[in-house]
């Protein structure tokens, strides 16, 4: 194989995130750049997986200086190679510019979306070539499962990750070790190993940067699963919706056969072992591992009834022991560095680091890894840089449309499972959508069971009927037609849908409702008792707005932004909203320095 | 195995280990109501009416899914059990057209009988319901998607039973219904008719198409001779529609209410069953010799030809050309009974009363339409008898007519599975070898194979009830290594007892109870023998001539196509 000396490398960010910012026509320009200054043999381009921070994209990191540039387009390449490579000055326009303090930071790890990140799952996305199984190699890879088939017997495997405390990282948080141990009980010629990529959740997107960014740590946590448990066949089943995902992984595994390291006799030793990918259709159910089954074998995405669990009967009658995307990559670091590393991280019950993907009313949009443990405040505010637009927080749903929303005096709870589930959310895959005031909790909560009524596979009646029931006096409320015994009914069928319910999607699918009215009460009953949506949210409900003369100095900001000039009045005096002509737009509260304005 | 010892409703009870929590409750007779739990049927859970609380957690468990457990506490009746089971059945409620005292299983509906044992008087759920067209493209099944819960009965028995897999869920959550490939209708899949979604459908979202007021207004029209035969399986089981004990023999009771609904006579096709024996008899020995086509398949079962047609059109050289019973009693009704009764053919009017929805496609199909004009399912039946006032369980025992009302036992177990073949080894047998049948000692299983020497040759017989069963026989016979010579295939469970237009509700024991009726009639009877009935060899002198003759051929054969697969 031909080597190349490089002197620098330009690590280009090609995670899903940045190529539809554009990523992929600025690497071409960079191409173009280099070439047309004969640069090509000394400067090396590496299109990586996800950075993580994908608000700022497209990236690129110029190493050996690590200097990180954002938001780049093709017009910036001249100057990017002009200035930096060729007169090794930095482009301080083109680096990120931190929103408090105003001040450009050049390296990547004083960024305080990193500086409080602990980067082990995605230790390799945007630090590496992910169609370069050298690379994945070069940096670790493929050692635990050598360590794992060579030096370990399944059952001590096992044992490390149960020591480890591993816990399902899909949502659930059962024990992965507990889970790899049923399935090895169970006697059969044949068992499998499935690994969950279904990513559904709203605005979730770690299993995907994941896929996108390192397939290898994927399988080789599938490969060191299907040791421990017995298996010699494996599936990813993931959405047809991540093209990019499914590319890459397939080049990795085509890339692992001609490594030897799938196949059989794997190491040398008598395991042997082969992985499929098969592509979902994107039916949010199934997600749900009796549903993913059956999607694979051909049969409508439907939950069967547990027990049987997969790990006595799952694929095809067969033992099968199924994990989530995270989990699995959680898994090579364990076995590599062993357990008591792995375990210094995080709190009492629960182990280790967890991927978010912090989205809605956030000034970092992106994919944060964090220890478990950490409080939500940090992860907002610290590493997501605080509520967008300067507005006010109001409330973090965690958990995706099966978790729960949760209240400012929350934001210092440590994120656990267990803490999660004390107060009404849950862990979830990841997704954490950040909300402000301009947020209706009414509507969030109809939001997301509208996502889950219409994703409920229509198996079991709570689920299918119930939930329609549910999002019928959600939408009333919300259009102003809500009336008394709404909450006391909706409460009434979530109960009934929570203890019910067939599966995981219906058990946990009236839970933003639940969250919602434990903390947000107040909302709904405004909405149905005085008729207002208190954030000005529920279009139907607005009925324009009204000016306190009291508190209202005439300074004439409402009046100058007006679109439809339905506001008048003299300068210095109280001004006055014509609700014949005001649309409700709320552009006169936003710039109301005086909270003279308020709904009619 | 091992036994697992549990508490429900404070008793006390050992069960195998595997066993469901239902099947616990029962065994102390504790009733849990249910809905898309079915006893012939995989388990599905998805109902959750039969929900019962695990005290020791306080959980919900669906009791036809979960097994029992050592040391369970259980509670059936909990107050959250009970108020979670009147809450999805509520939910139910709220997205069904509740059109009760308009609809074809008022009385027979589960839905409806659970709605009253829980107590439920009012729904509190109120919003959109389901808006489906009906389909009532036919012949045989009507789907009313509205009145539809999802349990999935059809859906499972179709797949799991038949093997067919006509009907599927489709769409999601709220929009979600049993439904045809590409949504086709009924008439245009491959069903085959055979109404074994309609037996096991809670309500009435599959139902047969009715035929009711087709026959009113022949009873009616002076200028129409109408004559009725009743199909074997109907004399044990239209009983039940009148409360009585399934199996219990009804033969004389519904000759005398065939005749106050007004028929101008009474037959059975018994009868007809006969007259197959003897031509489909003669053409399987005529195979057997000439090692022709072999295995024979039978054809008496409309629901079995037609899946044989759109699954393995490349056998149906190996169908009888045999028409049915049904069919043949129709061509002698309107040809030598015509005659006979010097009545022009086109003025008879024949109705059949059979226990199958797939009848009605088979008066439909093109290589037999005019034979028969109506059939009445033993359901649609017995909706006549209760319509006219006729204290069905008072009436006095009255005889078949004469002429085409002769019988012999053989022809009753025709509604039996493995009775078409016991019956027609009967007469092949001594037609062969002069020896008479000795017993071939058959069950109810679904494949059953038996084997006897006649005139020094084995011959081979395998019998089939329900469809997946026999999709079993014929793949051998499709690759080429059956053994069998002769094959009954019977398209419902148990055989026409169990057929698609039974009485309801209905199980297997209920089905081999009526299946024992059949047997009871069969060896009280004086005549067991087709060949030996004294109206067939008067049919056969007078009229047709020799089996297989010209005249049998015409009036009694019959063809079949190939069908797409959709």
């Amino acid at each position: 194989m031909e080597q190349s000396i490089y002197r620098s490398h330009i690590l280009v960010c090609g995670g899903t995130g940045c190529v539809s910012s554009g990523c992929k026509q600025a690497q071409d320009a960079l191409k173009d750049e280099l070439a047309k200054h004969d640069l090509t043999s000394e400067i090396k381009i590496v299109e990586t997986g996800c950075h993580g921070f994908c608000e700022k994209g497209p990236i690129m990191i110029m190493y050996p200086e690590g200097v990180f540039y954002c938001e780049l387009t093709p017009e910036d390449m001249p100057e990017l190679v002009e200035e930096h490579i060729l007169k090794g000055r930095t482009v301080e326009r083109l680096l990120y510019t931190e929103p408090n303090s105003k001040k450009s930071i050049p390296s990547y790890e004083e960024i305080d979306f990193y500086k409080k990140q602990q980067r082990l799952v995605l230790g390799n996305c945007g630090h590496m070539d992910p169609e370069s199984i050298e690379e994945y190699i070069a940096t670790g890879g493929y050692e635990a499962i050598g360590k794992a088939l060579t030096e370990m017997t399944p059952e001590g495997v096992i044992e490390e990750v149960k020591d480890a405390g591993l816990r399902g990282r899909g949502g659930g948080g059962f024990p992965t070790g507990l889970k790899w141990q049923f399935a090895a009980g169970a006697k059969s010629d044949k068992k499998y190993v499935i690994c969950n990529a279904d990513e559904g959740d709203p605005g979730a997107f770690m299993d995907r940067s994941l896929l996108e960014g390192d397939p290898h740590r994927i399988i080789e946590g599938m490969m060191i699963g299907a040791y421990a448990t017995g298996a010699d066949e494996g599936y990813v089943y993931v959405r047809a919706e991540y093209p990019l995902a499914i590319e890459r992984l397939q080049k990795a595994l085509d890339d692992a056969r001609e490594y030897g390291l799938l196949g059989e006799n794997i190491f040398g030793t008598d395991f042997n072992f082969d992985l499929h990918i098969k592509a979902g259709a994107g039916a949010f159910v199934c997600g749900e591992e009796t549903a993913l089954m059956n999607s694979i074998e051909g049969k409508r995405g439907m939950p069967r009834p547990r027990p049987p669990f997969p790990a006595e009967q799952g694929l095809w009658g067969k033992p099968s022991n199924i994990n989530n995307v995270e989990s699995y990559a959680n898994v090579p670091n364990i076995i590599r560095d062993g357990a008591e590393a792995y375990k210094a991280i995080g709190t009492e019950g629960s182990k280790g680091t967890k991927v978010f993907a912090l989205t809605g009313k956030i000034n970092n949009t992106g994919l944060a890894e964090v220890p478990m443990g950490i409080t939500m405040k940090e992860i907002i505010y610290d590493i997501g840089g605080g509520i967008s637009d300067g507005n006010k927080f109001k409330a973090v749903q965690i958990g995706g449309p099966s978790g729960g929303c949760l209240p400012e005096e929350l934001l210092d709870l440590p994120v656990d499972y267990d803490s999660l589930i004390e107060v009404g959310a849950m862990m979830g895959s990841g997704g954490l959508v950040v909300m402000d005031d301009s947020t209706c909790m009414v509507d969030v909560a109809r939001f997301f069971l509208n996502f889950t009524q219409s994703e409920s596979c229509g198996k079991c009646t709570p689920c299918r009927e119930g939930t329609k029931r549910m999002l019928e006096i959600l939408n009333r409320i919300t259009s102003g037609e809500g009336k008394d015994g709404d909450i006391e009914m909706l409460e009434r069928l979530a109960e009934n849908i929570k203890s019910t319910s067939l599966c995981g999607l219906g058990q946990t699918a009236p839970n933003p409702v639940l969250s919602t009215l434990k903390y947000f009460r107040h909302e709904y009953e405004a909405h149905i008792y005085d008729e207002i949506c208190p954030a000005g949210a529920c279009e139907d409900m607005l009925k324009g707005y009204v000016i306190d003369e009291d508190a209202c100095i005439g300074c004439t900001a409402c009046a100058r932004v007006c679109p439809v000039d339905a506001i008048e009045g003299n300068v210095k005096e109280a001004h006055v909203i014509d609700l014949d002509k005001c649309i409700s737009c709320g552009a006169c509260v936003s710039k109301c320095k005086f909270d003279a304005i308020s709904q009619a | 195995m091992d036994t697992i010892t549990l508490t429900i409703d404070g008793q006390q009870v050992e069960v195998q280990q595997g066993a469901t929590l239902l099947e616990a409750a029962r065994e102390l007779g504790i009733e849990i109501p249910t809905l898309c739990y079915h006893p012939d049927l995989s388990l599905h859970g998805s109902c959750r009416v039969c929900v019962v609380e695990d005290v020791k957690s306080g959980r919900l468990l669906a009791s036809c899914v979960a097994p029992v457990n050592n040391g369970m506490e259980i509670s059936t009746n909990s107050s959250k059990a009970r108020v979670a089971r009147k809450t999805n059945v509520e939910l139910l409620l709220a997205n069904h057209p509740n059109d009760c005292l308009g609809c074809d299983r008022n009385g027979s509906c589960e839905l409806q009988d659970i709605t009253h044992d829980l107590g439920i008087t009012r729904v509190d759920f109120e919003g959109e319901k389901r808006d489906l067209p009906v389909d009532a493209s036919g012949p045989s099944l009507k789907r009313e998607p509205n009145k539809c819960i999802l349990c999935g009965r059809c859906v499972r028995v179709c797949e799991e039973v038949q093997g067919v897999s006509a009907l599927e869920f489709t769409e999601r959550g709220f929009n979600s219904i049993v439904s045809t490939g590409f949504d086709l209708p009924q008439s245009e899949v491959n069903c085959a008719n055979c109404g074994q979604c309609a037996t096991v459908c809670p309500t009435a979202a599959i139902t047969e198409i009715s035929e009711v007021d087709k026959v009113w207004a022949a009873l009616e029209d002076d200028t129409k001779h109408v004559v009725v035969q009743t199909a074997p399986s109907i004399q044990s089981s239209l009983g039940e529609e009148f409360g009585m004990e399934p199996g219990t023999v009804v033969t004389g009771q519904m000759a005398a209410a065939l005749r106050r609904l007004g028929f101008d006579k009474v037959f059975t096709t018994d009868f007809a069953a006969d007259l197959t024996i003897m031509e489909e008899g003669n053409e399987f020995i005529q195979r057997f010799k000439g090692e022709k086509n072999l295995p024979h398949i039978t054809s008496c079962c409309p629901g079995w030809v037609k899946f044989c047609e759109h699954n393995y059109p490349d056998l149906i050289s190996h169908l009888s050309s045999a028409k049915s019973p049904m069919s043949m009693f129709s061509a002698i009704s309107k040809s030598y009974y015509a005659e006979e009764s010097e009545i022009d053919a086109k003025d008879i009017y024949t109705v059949a009363i059979m226990p199958c929805t797939a009848k009605k496609f088979e008066k439909d199909r093109e290589e037999l339409v005019g034979d028969t004009d109506a059939v009445l399912t033993t359901r649609e039946l017995a909706r006549m008898i209760k319509e006219m006032g006729i204290k069905f369980e008072t009436l006095a025992d009255e005889k078949y007519d004469e002429m085409l009302g002769a019988h012999t036992g053989a022809g009753t177990i025709f509604g039996t599975t493995g009775g078409v073949t016991e019956a027609a080894l009967r007469t092949v047998k001594e037609e062969l070898d002069g020896e008479p049948l000795g017993r071939l000692g058959l069950g109810f299983e679904g494949i059953q194979e038996a084997s006897l020497e006649v005139a020094g040759q084995t011959v081979n017989v395998a019998i089939a009830n329900g469809l997946a069963n026999a999709s079993k026989l014929l793949d051998e016979v499709r690759a080429g290594n059956s053994k069998y010579h002769f094959i009954e295939v019977m398209a419902c469970p148990n055989g026409c007892v169990g057929g698609g237009g039974q009485p309801l509700p209905t199980s297997k024991e209920i089905k081999q109870k009526r299946a024992l009726g059949l047997r009871s009639i069969d060896e009280s009877d004086s005549i067991r023998k087709s060949h030996e009935n004294p109206m067939i060899k008067k049919l056969y002198d007078d009229y047709l001539g020799e089996p297989l003759g010209g005249h049998s051929h015409h009036l009694l054969h019959t063809k079949y196509q190939k069908r797409d697969r959709n």
